[in-house]
């Protein structure tokens, strides 16, 4: 097993040249925050892209920030705090999901590993993913070559936005070496309403009544009964909260938790929650901190339409044990299962209830390797997505494996090889 | 016309068009395809009209069973498509080709669904941008992207050229307010992508289909994300002796803090052509002129007007109107939406172009553009999406004069060189169509391109799908293919291991 350590764009290009000339399939992590997700892989050597780290520009009233590929997110997010922005996508910790302690710091993300995954926490519904904030980017692709996309100005349409296409690949088209992305101002002030007591089938309806008002609601999450105090808070009692985030300037904030007040004045006894304890609530939510048990239970974060996702669930429940939450409005499902994932069992019920998709984001390595751990595509989109993968990683070194199973390299005779000896 | 090579027309498919006119005949009954001349010239240009050209056929299906069939049957028979919409595209992207079936998706028009809970709304791809909106305007909706061709555009070419407007800084572009679409692909394979729900099981296809200027699949349905209606929106209206204040002035603002519903400028040319036009009572002695929009509660919308009013005084400003009623806002609006007819009424033509900068460099490409219209001799005239960088020069040339097109297209080349010199791109919301496609290599080089064309390759491996648009060079795809190995093995890489 061999670990390369790049410290520069060029070494990156060498060590996947070094990769395509041995045939030696490489996995490529950064913190390996993140490296609990996806198909186990039997890669012999590893590409470490933390060396690979530093903001390169940073220009706040541009709205614009550069980092190398490894540099810490908490790095990112100190930088721009002190200039009152952030990354508003708010990018999830995967730490805790893995066992990690809070006093493990100093390994919890990048910005790679946050764009490669595209993992958004709750503002998702109303500021957009990973996906949507990446201005630009460069990479070295599966043949060896550099190459760049975008720019660092929002308005782009030039060309096509393999920034996007970066965006949630898992590290198995190319490796990302140089990151822009948008970074916006943040809020002055937050509050978080939370309305106690509701079933999943009432919250989901005063989350889209909320959501729905001119109340510019910034994250809409539901946590079911018991689920409650496994957040941090200062919610007392056992009971479901449902729970609205406003944020903006003072004023603004006040009289729009006061409309969200007015709104769903029937829906249930109400609470504010300050800002103190408002962040680590969302926080928390948005890394799974409520199936952070230190076991390998089963996770799944599955996306659907918000106002179908509890009915799924409610129906999962008729056949297996499962525990839930919701955030995106509903329509972003944590569920924890008591056993065994039940992939099939799950995926059915999705497709019936109006679709969407499910990523099993935690369990042992053996169920990862039996079950998809992403959902499987229907034949056409599967063989596009198979296409694609081939024009940028033909021989299949990059991450091969970890979104899909199947032979790792390039279908026999449609990659022609050219070798020049030296 | 100036000097634009289009792919040569394909002898074979030019002598066999009766043979695929019966042939679309048989899949689109009655009215859906179009082969008579002087019918076709209704389609022989988009919006970038110093181009025109009739395509072999046009064909306007009603299904998407139609959509597959008819794609199936051209990738059978190596024919060219062309897509189109509304065929408002500022670059081309809809110029028909000689020897290509262009296939019109405006009979596509219906709302499939509204659904308020989950805030979207389906639509096939000949829904105009404005149309979705109107549809949800009952219940306080609104689709927030707002090209200025929202009368005709349609969703479809939205998601094909990403569209953007004049509200992209605080809600985005089309390709962050679309959440799912279904296409028919080249071999006819009907594909959806995304859907109700938020991001991808797998590659973010959607985010490389929004944007992709009909090279890639035929958009068959959209599935957009609808938002509430702000409760207030006030507009300021300030002038600046200098448009480096008026730029200074953008960056406090966004530095304090605040992102502006909308944030345009215009330079003086254009500030006089609207005001000569529409009346709206701009200031004429100054050089730079900023409207600053602010929308949401009112509080909100209060709170922010002082701050952004103070910040203008601070850095400069001799006028300061801000607005207090919807009459007077719409009144500010009125010249800036104008622009662009109020200096048709002053030149004879003009030619817009679309590149983007980083904000602060706003004086240095001005001040390259003054430069830049003296040695050509034509006017130009700015309107700026301040907020987000986006220019919007108009050269002003008269197309009956001898080779003035010709140095309108050669000075609107140099200023998006310029742009991309400063740090920015060629092109901010109108597409590279066929356009800014031989000016792609300014901005990317060779291996830049060739990871774009892989794309196209997956998609598209005959390129049979508008050829000719976005790429200088179309490389075939077994060439790309090639794997290059140069140097042999490395086994010794010069980077630390463990």
């Amino acid at each position: 097993m061999t670990t390369f350590m790049p410290f520069s764009q060029a070494d990156v290009l060498d060590a996947v040249i070094w990769a395509l000339s041995e045939d030696a399939p490489l996995e490529i992590f950064g913190h390996g925050s993140r490296r609990g997700i996806g198909r186990p892989m039997q890669c012999e050597h590893a590409l470490d892209l933390s060396g690979l780290s530093g903001v390169t520009l940073y220009e706040p009233e541009e709205l614009v920030l550069s980092a190398k590929a490894g540099t810490p997110l908490i790095d990112i997010e100190r930088l721009l705090a002190r200039h009152r922005q952030e990354m508003a996508f708010e990018p999830m910790n995967c730490t805790r999901l893995f066992g990690g302690t809070a006093t493990q710091t100093d390994k919890t993300g990048t910005i790679g590993g946050a764009l490669a995954t595209n993992l958004a926490g709750p503002r998702r519904i109303k500021a957009g993913a990973v996906r949507d904030h990446v201005l630009g980017i460069s990479a070295v692709s599966g043949r060896g070559e550099l190459f760049k996309s975008g720019g660092r100005v929002v308005k782009n349409v030039t060309g096509y936005d393999l920034s996007k296409l970066m965006a949630g690949s898992w590290g198995t088209l190319a490796v990302v070496t140089d990151i822009t992305v948008k970074v916006l101002p943040a809020a002055e002030m937050q509050t978080t309403l939370a309305i106690r007591g509701l079933s999943d089938e009432h919250a989901v309806a005063a989350m889209a009544l909320a959501l729905g008002s001119s109340a510019e609601v910034s994250a809409a999450a539901h946590l079911p009964y018991g689920v409650t105090q496994r957040v941090a808070s200062d919610m007392r009692g056992d009971e479901a909260a449902t729970l609205l985030r406003v944020e903006g300037f003072g004023p603004s904030v006040a009289y729009r938790i006061e409309t969200l007040k007015r709104l769903l004045e029937n829906a249930g006894p109400m609470a504010e929650i300050g800002a103190q304890f408002s962040k680590p609530l969302w926080r928390d939510i948005r890394d799974c901190e409520p199936f952070a048990d230190g076991t390998e239970r089963p996770v799944w974060r599955v996306s659907m339409a918000p106002s179908e996702a509890h009915r799924m669930v409610l129906a999962l429940r008729m056949e297996t044990g499962a525990d839930a939450y919701y955030d995106w409005q509903g329509g972003l499902v944590w569920l924890r299962m008591e056993a065994e994932p039940e992939a099939e069992t799950l995926r059915r019920l999705i497709a019936e209830f109006g679709g969407g998709h499910a990523t099993l984001m935690r369990s042992s390595p053996a169920w990862r390797a039996a079950i998809p751990v992403f959902e499987p595509q229907p034949a056409p989109l599967a063989a596009l997505a198979a296409r694609l993968k081939n024009e940028f990683d033909p021989k299949g070194i990059l991450n091969p494996g970890r979104m899909v199973s199947g032979a790792p390299s390039a279908k026999v005779g449609e990659t022609e090889e050219e070798r020049s000896e030296p | 016309m100036s000097g634009l090579l289009m792919p040569t027309p394909d002898a074979e498919t030019m002598r066999r068009r009766d043979e695929i006119v019966a042939g679309l005949r048989a899949i689109v009954p009655g009215e859906g395809v179009v082969d008579a001349v002087n019918e076709m010239r209704a389609f022989e240009s988009d919006g970038l009209t110093a181009y025109r050209q009739l395509p072999l056929v046009v064909v306007l299906p009603e299904t998407v069973g139609q959509v597959s069939r008819i794609l199936k049957f051209c990738n059978e028979r190596n024919i060219r498509v062309v897509p189109r919409g509304s065929g408002t595209s500022l670059s081309g992207g809809a110029l028909p080709l000689e020897d290509a079936v262009l296939l019109v998706m405006s009979r596509f028009n219906r709302i499939l669904e509204i659904n308020f809970p989950n805030r979207v709304v389906v639509a096939q791809p000949g829904v105009t941008n404005l149309g979705i909106s109107t549809a949800v305007e009952p219940e306080g909706f609104y689709y927030a992207p707002d090209p200025s061709s929202q009368i005709a555009c349609s969703i479809g070419g939205n998601v094909a050229e990403n569209s953007g407007g004049v509200h992209c800084l605080k809600y985005g572009l089309t390709a962050n307010n679309v959440l799912g679409i279904e296409m028919v692909l080249m071999d006819g394979e009907v594909v959806r992508l995304g859907g109700r729900h938020l991001d991808s099981e797998g590659y973010d296809l959607l985010g490389v289909m929004t944007g992709s200027e009909g090279l890639l699949g035929v958009v068959t349905e959209v599935t957009v994300r609808i938002l509430k209606k702000p409760e207030t929106a006030r507009a300021l209206l300030i002038g600046f002796p200098s448009s480096e204040q008026g730029g200074q002035c953008v960056a406090d603002i966004i530095g304090a803090g605040i992102i502006p519903g909308g944030m345009e400028m215009m330079d003086r040319p254009a500030i006089h052509a609207a005001e000569d036009f529409v009346h709206a009572g701009y200031p004429l002695e100054c050089e730079a002129l900023l409207i600053v929009e602010l929308d949401g509660p009112g509080v909100e919308v209060d709170h922010l007007i002082d701050l952004v009013e103070a910040i203008a005084h601070k850095n400069g400003s001799t006028t300061c109107n801000i607005s207090t009623s919807e009459a007077e806002r719409l009144n500010f609006w009125a010249g800036r939406k104008a622009a662009f007819p109020a200096v048709g009424r002053i030149s004879p033509d003009y030619y817009c172009m679309d590149g983007t900068i980083p904000r602060k460099e706003l004086p240095r490409v001005l001040a390259g553009m003054r430069t830049m219209s003296e040695k050509y001799g034509l006017r130009v005239a700015n309107v700026f999406h301040a907020g987000d960088g986006n220019l919007h020069p108009l050269i002003l040339y008269d197309a009956n004069v001898p080779g003035e097109l010709q140095k309108a297209e050669d000075f609107g080349a140099d200023i998006l060189r310029l742009c991309v010199e400063v740090g920015g791109v060629l092109t901010g919301e109108h597409g590279v169509g066929v356009e800014k496609r031989d000016l792609m290599p300014e901005m990317f080089n060779e291996i830049d391109l060739d990871q774009q064309m892989r794309v196209k390759c997956a998609f598209d491996p005959n390129h049979l799908l508008n050829p000719g648009k976005v790429f200088p060079q179309l490389r075939r795809c077994a060439e790309l293919g090639r794997m290059h190995i140069s140097g042999g093995k490395l086994p010794f890489p010069n980077i630390p291991r463990f």
